[in-house]
């Protein structure tokens, strides 16, 4: 029955629906964990919580005995949804390109990811340059079009990159290994990619200016030419107007301090250090500027700028004041972010709720979505995920997704949809049997009464 | 430390003077093989398990108190690269992957780097022993179309995680021979080659699976003739290590791990195994296929590489990978896991309790981390269990150490007390102190 009812709310497309979710150890990660919870559902956002609510008429209740309830999870770091290759690496700075441009909302791994808990994004570019281009936040609403996805009021991004990737491309060409296609170009050391973020803002600002005073002479009647529009400056002048966030790939101590020290120069903000592994070694700088760190759990020994990796990098960026959160950068790491969040209870000791924030509240933060998801609380979008066991657990299995009050994904359901498919992949694989024989066929016969006009048929007897 | 006479109440045996002892008191003891023992005491004498009880006593032994903790045997990861690559992407570091096609006579023991920080850390984790092959993942990252590329790249070794050098470390020396079992790779679609070389024809890279199938009958019947003369003492005989290697094979004292990827390739790997009369194990599936039952009517065991992956079809079930421990498990065949790399070979148990969720009993995940593996690679009297007369491999956790929020507190390998620090501990210590 109750999966019956999930699939009308599946296929309904109201809003209207409300839904209450009875009995569940509700970890809300901001106020704690309420044992035999209830959360009610209504027009999309979280209208109560608390342990004795009773469901308004109509609504569809669901028991949640014995299980238990988490916001929906959310991944700073993440490439899903993107069509085709992450990188547009012929320049050091491709600020003017933009995710947002290339979503593939029917990209399986946004259902896959559903089905691990996670309903919100930040699809970022690569790291093949310094600046790689323009970040876009989406909720995985799985069956909708790109625009669909899109996160709204999420402030966008742009992608920025340190280290060892972006300066690949200029290493003198015996090391060279890119396709051939590509040139050697500037930045190929780390001096050079201080400087390359260094001279773009020095030109966002002497643009910001152009059309500064463009404005002003425009407000005083006065009508000169305006500026020619320059996409690729666009984006920063947005950067230093705070009206968007800049999200840096980074790994040592030593680049992560050079661009907060660009970035204090030139007055702007880095809102998070991506993957950041050496962050515990300036976590004091990071804290201090005010930046977020986004960070893997455990991973270590892949290349060399990552030697002083340590799984123990969250913890001491947590204490030391860093907004921290764990991200995936994977299509499969981001169907189980709760499973790497358990892992911080083991390095570094941090409690159960600490280590849940850091995949959810915590990335919220850092997207400045915080007072729309990434925690239980009335008021906020109703992102949540329902699990056997608790999400810290490496035995704990997702059952179902909410985003918005819909059901995004229902375990039951989906177990009969696999039924569902395969005969309807049997049949669809018979029927292109079907055609390509009538197909077949049909050329068979035109050819033989093309050949049989022209006489080439042998002829019966003729052996 | 040395100890005087020591007198058991409960075990049998008075245990001589100048034995090293220890025993550990006030565990809750998960054997594996067999059930769960609340306050239990083990007893360690000469680095082995000599015994296991509630009310253990032993006069002159060192006693440790494991505070109500859980005690279970180390756990194995019985397939990795550990000791043989350090940094993956810089190939001065890595020791795997030789050149050559049939290399069975290439020994990892004799390059395992005693001093490689990811002994260390994968130790930290719980696992006390590993098996270190010198090849990488195989058909995904070797081009095993490519004519030259390794069919046989030498052999794995299994390694304790403690030792001052690789001879101190090796448990079991030769424990598998490793095999890139030769696949037809799927012709990419015609977008995936613009601009790339031009792509071979299927029938052009069946012809190769052929000749490479002809190379390794035409191998093993080497090897085969090289064994003959070798008992007969014919007089001409002249020794030859790869052919050397080969012996304890063809007689079937030394298992092949068969990196068998895909359906296809599992079937021709019992077909082989069947033709050539070897013992193999599959390495690392992914696609099984209709298999399962086929490998449990051999009785071929199975080392699972990573549960946490990527269905490998668009629109296969979004748990298949998942659900495929649970699924052999249910076929009835057996397995253990390994991780098939180096940077995530501490979280093996965490692979396994994954598999857990959908549909491996939790016993059983246990099991495969610990004793199955033992028994695959013939090493069940030393280790996977604790049980007397093993060797004490010995973990003291404050839980379940498949759980990644269990944290391991103590830990025994051979009876010695292993240090926990590693370079991730060190750097955390260091900074964790800066002003």
């Amino acid at each position: 029955m109750r999966t019956l009812l999930a699939f009308i709310a599946l296929t309904c497309a109201a809003h209207a629906e409300s839904i209450l979710i009875r009995n569940a150890t509700l970890l809300t990660v901001t106020k704690g964990t309420i044992q035999n919870g209830s959360v009610l559902i209504q027009d999309g956002k979280i209208a109560a919580v608390g342990t004795n609510l009773s469901a308004p008429a109509g609504a569809t209740i669901i028991d949640a005995s014995g299980k238990f309830l988490s916001p929906g999870l959310i991944d700073c770091h993440s490439h899903t949804a993107v069509e085709g290759s992450v990188n547009e690496g012929s320049l050091s700075d491709s600020s003017m390109v933009n995710i947002a441009d290339v979503l593939d909302p029917s990209d399986i791994n946004i259902y896959r990811a559903l089905a691990g808990g996670l309903t919100v994004s930040n699809v970022l570019h690569g790291s093949a340059n310094a600046i790689g281009g323009q970040t876009i936040v989406i909720k995985l609403r799985w069956g909708k079009p790109a625009k669909g996805l899109i996160f709204e009021g999420a402030k966008p991004g742009i992608k920025f990159a340190l280290g060892e990737n972006p300066k690949r491309q200029g290493y003198p060409s015996e090391l060279f290994s890119s396709p051939a296609a590509q040139q050697r170009r500037y930045p190929g050391t780390r001096l050079g990619v201080e400087d390359e973020i260094r001279e773009d803002f020095t030109q966002a600002k002497i643009y910001q200016t152009r059309w500064k005073l463009y404005n002003e002479d425009r407000a005083k009647g006065v009508h000169p030419i305006p500026p020619r529009r320059d996409l690729r400056l666009e984006p920063l002048v947005e950067v230093l107007e705070g009206k968007r966030y800049v999200h840096a790939h980074s790994y040592r101590a030593d680049e992560i301090l050079a661009l907060i020290r660009t970035a204090d120069d030139m007055g702007f903000k880095i809102r998070t250090f991506q993957h950041v592994l050496e962050g515990y070694k300036v976590a004091k700088e990071i804290a201090a500027h005010g930046a977020g760190a986004s960070t893997f759990s455990d991973w270590y020994g892949y290349k060399y700028e990552v030697i002083d990796a340590t799984p123990y990098n969250a913890a001491i960026m947590t204490r030391k004041g860093v907004v921290v959160s764990l991200n995936s950068d994977s299509d499969e790491l981001q169907r189980h972010l709760n499973w790497d969040a358990a892992k911080m209870v083991r390095y570094g000791g941090l409690t159960p709720d600490q280590a849940l924030a850091m995949v959810t509240i915590n990335p919220a933060k850092q997207l400045g979505i915080e007072d729309k998801v990434g925690s239980i609380e009335i008021g906020k979008s109703a992102d949540l995920v329902l699990y056997d066991k608790h999400p810290l657990s490496n035995y704990s299995k997702v059952l179902k997704v909410w985003i918005d009050g819909h059901p995004y994904f229902d375990l039951d359901q989906d177990l009969k949809d696999r039924i569902t498919l395969a005969d309807r992949k049997k049949d669809l694989i018979a029927k292109e049997k079907a055609e390509e024989d009538t197909a077949k066929k049909k050329a068979d016969t035109e050819r033989r009464a093309v050949d049989k006009k022209e006489g080439k048929l042998p002829q019966e007897g003729a052996l | 430390m040395r100890s005087q006479a020591l007198l058991l109440l409960v075990a049998v045996s008075a245990i001589a003077a100048d034995h090293e002892s220890l025993l550990i008191q006030n565990v809750t003891i998960h054997p594996v093989t067999s059930a769960e023992i609340k306050g239990g005491s083990v007893l360690i004498v000469d680095g082995k398990i000599a015994a296991i009880g509630t009310k253990l006593s032993a006069r002159g032994a060192k006693v440790s108190d494991g505070k109500g903790l859980d005690l279970y045997p180390g756990l194995i990861n019985a397939g990795s690269n550990v000791g043989l690559s350090e940094i993956s992407s810089i190939r001065d570091t890595v020791d795997i992957d030789e050149i050559g096609v049939f290399n069975p006579q290439l020994k990892a023991e004799v390059a395992f780097n005693p001093s490689s920080e990811h002994v260390q850390i994968v130790r930290a984790a719980g696992i006390t022993t590993v098996l270190s092959l010198p090849s990488s993942r195989g058909e995904e990252f070797s081009p095993a179309s490519a004519v030259d590329a390794p069919i046989l790249p030498g052999q794995g070794a299994l390694m304790h995680l403690n030792g001052w050098t690789w001879e101190e470390m090796a448990l079991k020396r030769g424990a598998a021979l490793d095999m890139l079992f030769p696949i037809i790779p799927s012709v990419p679609r015609r977008e995936q080659t613009i601009g790339g070389p031009p792509q071979r024809t299927y029938s052009e890279l069946e012809r190769e699976y052929k000749v490479k199938l002809e190379q390794i009958a035409n191998f093993f019947e080497d090897a085969r003739r090289y064994a003959h003369a070798k008992a007969a003492g014919e007089p001409d005989f002249q020794p030859d290590p790869k052919l050397e290697a080969m012996i304890p094979v063809i007689e079937g004292r030394r298992p092949i791990l068969v990196r068998a990827g895909k359906e296809r390739a599992i079937r021709d790997a019992i077909e082989f195994a069947e033709k050539e009369k070897v013992r193999i194990i599959i390495a690392d599936p992914h696609d099984i296929g209709s298999t399962a039952e086929l490998l449990a009517k051999h009785g071929i065991p199975v080392v699972l590489g990573e549960t946490l992956t990527l269905p490998l079809k668009e629109d296969d079930a979004y748990d298949s990978q998942y659900a495929l421990p649970g699924q052999l498990f249910k076929a009835g065949v057996k397995f253990c896991f390994g991780t098939f790399d180096v940077e995530f070979a501490r979280n093996l148990p965490f692979q396994a309790a994954a598999a857990s969720a959908f549909g491996l009993p939790p016993q059983d995940a246990l099991k495969a981390v610990t004793i199955n593996a033992a028994e695959i690679f013939g090493v069940a009297d030393q280790i996977g269990s604790i049980e007397k007369g093993k060797l004490a491999d010995l973990i003291l956790t404050d839980g379940d150490p498949l759980e990644a929020t269990t944290s391991i507190k103590a830990e025994f390998i051979a009876g010695k007390p292993v240090n926990l620090e590693s370079r991730h501990t060190r750097l955390y210590e260091k900074w964790n102190a800066r002003p």
